[in-house]
């Protein structure tokens, strides 16, 4: 590698998505070289036949451990790695931990070149994290949608409410109980079917 | 009332049974402790976590808290071992094809490890004539009595680890399938991974891990050091907490107990049969052959085994040395045998400080009996070796 050309960073990550998005970020910044492995069969000589200078790797991944093999010097490993942590910088661990991901690089390279190519990972990984998160969040609203519609079809019917009158008793219900709507919605749905 | 809380970070395997039984039976709750379990994929993880102060303790393998005491491949953070978690307790499993091989070369009895190791050696000579692929073996890290415990036992027949196999580091979990499909020829893993395989029957076990060390210290309660110091009175709850866990489990009649406990998908998600034959050290060899029975299969605090042996993180510190993984110095030496630290048992149990131990506590099935006090020496004697230097 020249010491000014584009380090050669490989992502191992079994979420493409994620991969996807790492690779994104780390493109916009200048980071022409990125590959991602998503198999992790024989993990190493795959690494090995792309020779990166950077690895990144995700916490959930138990292949982390067969990274680690790649710090001991012996005729098994072709150059050796070391773990990027910086030992005067415990805050920085710390965020890549809290963030889900680890990063190696191959003895020789400076610490200066690497900080950004963490700290990118650490916020694309957080990224990651808070799009997930309001995926979620997401797909249990429309759950819940689900859930309330089908309650004030219960009480319409039970009740001889308007569907309006049906949602205005359901909340304040569940204001009064101090309870989620959805929550109420669900014990209407499963008292009518008890009952039914 | 809430207790202390403590975050403990554990890799799903029996020998985390101490842990586990003491935070679900409740022993860690009667000390005033509201321990939380974090369940981790990786023993990095474990490690970093534990490190950074993610976790207050953690279940770590025993050549881990040396290592990173000695800041060997990573950050330097020194690590307290107040208690033992297991002795013992993993295995050699081979494939079929392998297990035949070696039977076929074999000058000797197949339970004989000097006997195995030398068909080894004969098998991998074949190989090499005919031009075939080394053999590769599978363990679960670079610092891991599973990593000493192959080669030890390897080297003693011939084979040079480094030179005539490829060993590589696998997680626990894919260890049964990259034997299956033909990644590795055999592996050495704790439990319950050997009986798995031979359950599928895609593996043979070829010999207990006591049948290559009698008593070799397995997973401990680390912590960091400092945390040792600032939180003397938590460790010794944690500690003692532990102790009832350990007894707990070592009275037979609670295996179907502790064999459920441990058996949750939560917890190390197997079967409860298969853990509860480890507990018991019973375990077929080969898919529908006979059983070997083996006391010292696994031992949970047994005859003192729970209190740190300064003198087991000096044969880890040992091996460090003979693999290239450490330099041979004094210093060094020193820092491994103080990160088991007794004291910190003896003290939380109310106990008189025994005296060091003497001999060997080790028992290795070759080579010259263990001496701590001169390592370099003690090495020297072992023809196979790749030390630093």
């Amino acid at each position: 590698m020249g010491a000014e050309s584009s380090p050669k960073i490989v992502i191992v990550d079994e979420s493409p998505i994620r991969a996807a998005i790492l690779e994104e970020g780390l493109r916009e910044a200048g980071y022409v070289d990125v590959q991602h492995i998503r198999e992790m069969h024989n993990l190493l000589a795959r690494i090995y036949a792309l020779d990166p200078d950077v690895i990144v790797i995700d916490l959930e991944n138990p292949s982390r451990d067969v990274l680690e093999q790649m710090f001991q010097v012996s005729r098994a490993v072709r150059r050796p790695v070391a773990m990027f942590v910086d030992q005067s910088d415990s805050e920085s661990a710390r965020a890549s931990v809290d963030a889900g991901v680890s990063s190696y690089i191959v003895d020789g390279l400076k610490k200066e070149r690497i900080k950004p190519i963490l700290d990118l990972c650490i916020s694309r990984f957080n990224a990651f994290s808070k799009l997930q998160d309001e995926l979620e969040r997401t797909k249990s609203a429309l759950e819940d949608r689900k859930i309330i519609d089908r309650a004030k079809g219960i009480v319409m019917k039970l009740k001889g409410l308007t569907e309006e009158e049906a949602y205005v008793l359901l909340r304040s219900t569940a204001m009064r109980e101090k309870k989620k709507i959805g929550d109420i919605a669900q014990s209407i749905i499963t008292a009518a079917e008890l009952l039914k | 009332m809430m207790g202390q809380p403590l975050h403990i970070g554990f890799i799903p395997l029996v020998d985390a049974a101490a842990l586990i039984v003491a935070v679900d039976k409740g022993f860690t709750a009667a000390e005033g402790l509201d321990v939380t379990l974090v369940r981790e994929v990786s023993w990095s993880n474990v490690r970093d976590k534990l490190n950074i102060g993610l976790f207050d303790a953690a279940h770590l393998l025993a050549p881990v808290a040396v290592a990173s005491s000695l800041g060997l491949g990573h950050v330097k953070v020194p690590i307290a071992v107040p208690f033992t978690l297991n002795l013992n307790g993993n295995a050699i499993t081979v494939s079929p094809a392998l297990h035949e091989q070696i039977a076929a070369h074999l000058d000797g009895e197949i339970a004989n490890p000097l006997a195995t190791a030398r068909a080894l050696a004969r098998v991998v000579a074949a190989r090499r004539a005919s031009g075939a692929e080394p053999l590769t073996f599978g363990m679960t890290f670079p610092f891991s009595t599973h990593n000493y415990q192959l080669r030890f036992w390897m080297a003693a027949g011939g084979v040079d680890p480094d030179e005539d196999v490829r060993l590589v580091v696998l997680p626990p979990p894919f260890m049964v399938d990259s034997l299956a499909n033909g990644h590795v020829d055999g592996f050495c893993v704790g439990a319950p991974w050997n009986a798995v395989a031979v359950d599928r029957g895609i593996g043979q076990i070829l010999h207990f891990g006591p049948d290559i060390l009698t008593s070799a210290v397995e997973k401990v309660l680390a912590v960091r050091g400092r945390w040792a110091e600032e939180q003397p009175d938590t460790l010794a709850a944690l500690v003692r907490a532990h102790q009832k866990a350990a007894d707990f489990i070592e009275e037979p009649g609670n295996r179907d107990e502790v064999s459920a406990m441990l058996a949750r998908p939560d917890r190390v998600d197997a079967d409860a049969g298969i853990i509860h034959s480890v507990l018991a050290g019973r375990l077929a060899m080969v898919k529908g052959g006979p059983v070997r029975e083996s006391s010292n299969f696994m031992s949970f605090g047994r005859n003192g085994a729970a209190r740190p042996d300064p003198t087991q993180a000096a044969w880890l510190y040992a091996q460090m040395a003979r693999w290239g993984q450490a330099p041979v110095s004094p210093e060094a030496l020193k820092i491994a045998k103080a990160v088991f630290r007794p004291d910190l048992y003896d003290a939380a149990l109310g106990r008189q400080a025994a005296p060091a131990s003497t001999g060997d506590p080790i028992g290795a099935f070759a080579g010259p009996v263990f001496d701590p006090a001169n390592i370099a020496a003690h090495l020297a004697a072992f023809e196979i070796a790749n030390m630093r230097g």
